[in-house]
């Protein structure tokens, strides 16, 4: 009888091997390497036919902004997106790994994909991983069942909503979003309120800027709506480029003979 | 008159005395068996206060919360008082440094009152003096733990500014303490402007309360507005805004996906 080692699949979730050794490396001084963030401003919000998710664009690396015009609001499914703050690889390849996975449920399914079944794979992606992916998101779309809007939070909880904001920003668009949100608004009013959300992010917050991204989902289908405003032009440029006057005489004076050596040896000359 | 100065000297000291004590450390600075420790924490703090500027005075909000910690302990501080005829100080912060601040300044109208000279002590004056008091007292690295907010209207000029337990000062048409920077503030700048009349001027401080109500956890519904003019300061009574909580996804929030939340 030969003795086989039962191969098991991995189990999927944190690996909490390597967390001792880590602690011991930074405590004797090793840096962890710096990650990108999206120091950021994401919203969503209900309205009348559907939801609306909003953005800015500004990703941070520490102190620097590393990406000017980088795209948070994520496809996840023809009808369902999702805005993400936090770690940027983490958003992206979560956002990433659960849209393909929609899609495979799509064709064993043969049905639309439901804003549920998203929030599901993502909840228990993220608590498998207890908090170590750093991925906030605010999760919009319409199924047959109707609108629904969620924020999902690194940990894997969630939350229902009738309107959300996450990222360094949310304080300034939740400020704005409980002192101008109405039920069943229309897609103008909304749009108008969620810019406004928005713009209060890029400039009350310091880890948010540059412009808005708006995603409007709705039965009929969605309209993704990349730089809807720049707020933040540049303001000092020049179509044609600068151009100086040109030289009109040019003179040089070697100072050398200006320099007599009254005492002492003079410099030597190199 | 120097006698009158050496007279002031000397009361400055007997007050810094009486409030304060005289130095409990003088011997730990000669014989230091311990460390000379301060309070490092404040204990019954106050949130947010908020000022605007408008076409008549300077409107100043708070409400009338003081929290121990997690929990609302005290529901009726009042964190807004006149001084003088002409100012307003509000207070965030570790209420008993604020109890103290206001005995300093009380004797800095007192003693200003007893020159007899018709002068009395204007907003920026004030304002200047507690700047003084806070950087001072953090100097000794052992601050005053509030940040104060100051208004008032003397001789047609409205003033309204704010200092920070550093020392740190400033002057604004729009101002907003704690919580209030981050939840208020956003909405000041896009909804303030120079002419508001006074129901105006109420109406954007109650917006940015509720909005501090809904989402500040040390805020209680029960706010005061205090309306300072060239008439003088007038702070209503506490009063509480109109909430609401009958969204139909909080009523409903698993419509769709049942067993969820």
């Amino acid at each position: 009888m030969t003795k086989t080692a039962i191969d098991l699949p991995p189990k999927g979730g944190f690996s909490f091997d390597l967390c001792r050794r880590n602690a011991f490396l930074e405590s004797q001084g090793a840096k962890m390497p710096k990650f990108r963030k999206t120091g950021t401003t994401i919203v969503g919000l209900v309205f009348k036919d559907g939801v609306i998710l909003g953005a800015d664009t500004r990703a941070t690396e520490g102190e620097i902004v590393c990406d000017k015009n980088c795209e948070k609001i994520h496809y996840l499914a023809p009808n369902i997106y999702c805005c993400g703050a936090g770690t940027a690889a983490d958003t992206e390849n979560v956002t990433d790994m659960v849209s393909s996975q929609l899609e495979l449920h799509r064709y064993a399914t043969s049905r639309e994909s439901r804003v549920v079944t998203a929030l599901t794979m993502l909840k228990s992606h993220l608590f498998g991983y207890q908090g170590q992916v750093s991925a906030a998101l605010v999760l919009g779309g319409v199924d047959v069942t109707g609108p629904h809007l969620h924020a999902v939070y690194p940990h894997g909880s969630t939350d229902t909503l009738p309107f959300a904001t996450m990222g360094s920003g949310s304080l300034a668009a939740m400020a704005v979003f409980e002192s101008r949100f109405k039920e069943g608004m229309t897609k103008e009013q909304g749009i108008e309120v969620v810019c406004a959300a928005i713009c209060a992010g890029i400039f009350n917050d310091l880890g948010s800027g540059s412009n808005v991204d708006l995603c409007v989902i709705t039965k009929g289908g969605k309209e993704y709506l990349r730089n809807y405003q720049q707020p933040n032009p540049r303001s000092y440029t020049h179509s044609k480029g600068y151009h100086f006057t040109t030289i009109l005489s040019s003179k040089i004076r070697s100072l050398r003979n200006h320099v007599r050596v009254v005492e002492g040896d003079a410099m030597e000359e190199e | 008159m120097r006698w009158e100065e050496e007279g002031m000297k000397q009361n400055a000291f007997i007050m810094g005395n009486k409030l304060m004590g005289s130095n409990p450390h003088a011997f730990s600075l000669i014989m230091p068996s311990i460390p000379i420790t301060h309070t490092q924490t404040p204990y019954v703090t106050g949130t947010s206060v908020l000022g605007i500027k408008y076409k008549d005075g300077v409107l100043i909000a708070a409400d009338t919360a003081g929290s121990y910690g997690s929990t609302t302990r005290y529901k009726s501080v009042e964190r807004l008082r006149p001084i003088g005829q002409n100012t307003l100080v509000g207070a965030t912060g570790e209420m008993s440094d604020f109890q103290t601040i206001l005995q300093i300044l009380d004797r800095l109208i007192i003693t200003n009152a007893m020159f007899d000279d018709d002068n009395t002590l204007g907003p920026p004056d004030i304002h200047s003096y507690l700047n003084r008091v806070m950087y001072n007292q953090r100097n000794k690295l052992d601050p005053f733990w509030n940040t104060l907010m100051l208004g008032g209207v003397k001789n047609g000029v409205k003033y309204l500014g704010n200092v920070t337990m550093l020392g740190l000062h400033y002057v604004d048409d729009h101002v907003a303490t704690g919580f209030g920077i981050h939840l208020a503030q956003p909405i000041f700048r896009n909804e303030w402007n120079e002419d508001m009349t006074l129901e105006q001027g109420t109406k954007l401080l109650e917006k940015c309360m509720l909005v501090l109500f809904y989402r500040d956890r040390s805020a209680i519904n029960k706010m005061q507005i205090a309306n300072i003019t060239e008439d003088g300061v007038k702070i209503s009574e506490p009063y509480a805004l109109q909430t609401k909580w009958d969204y139909e996804a909080f009523s409903n929030p698993t419509v769709g996906n049942e067993g969820s939340w």
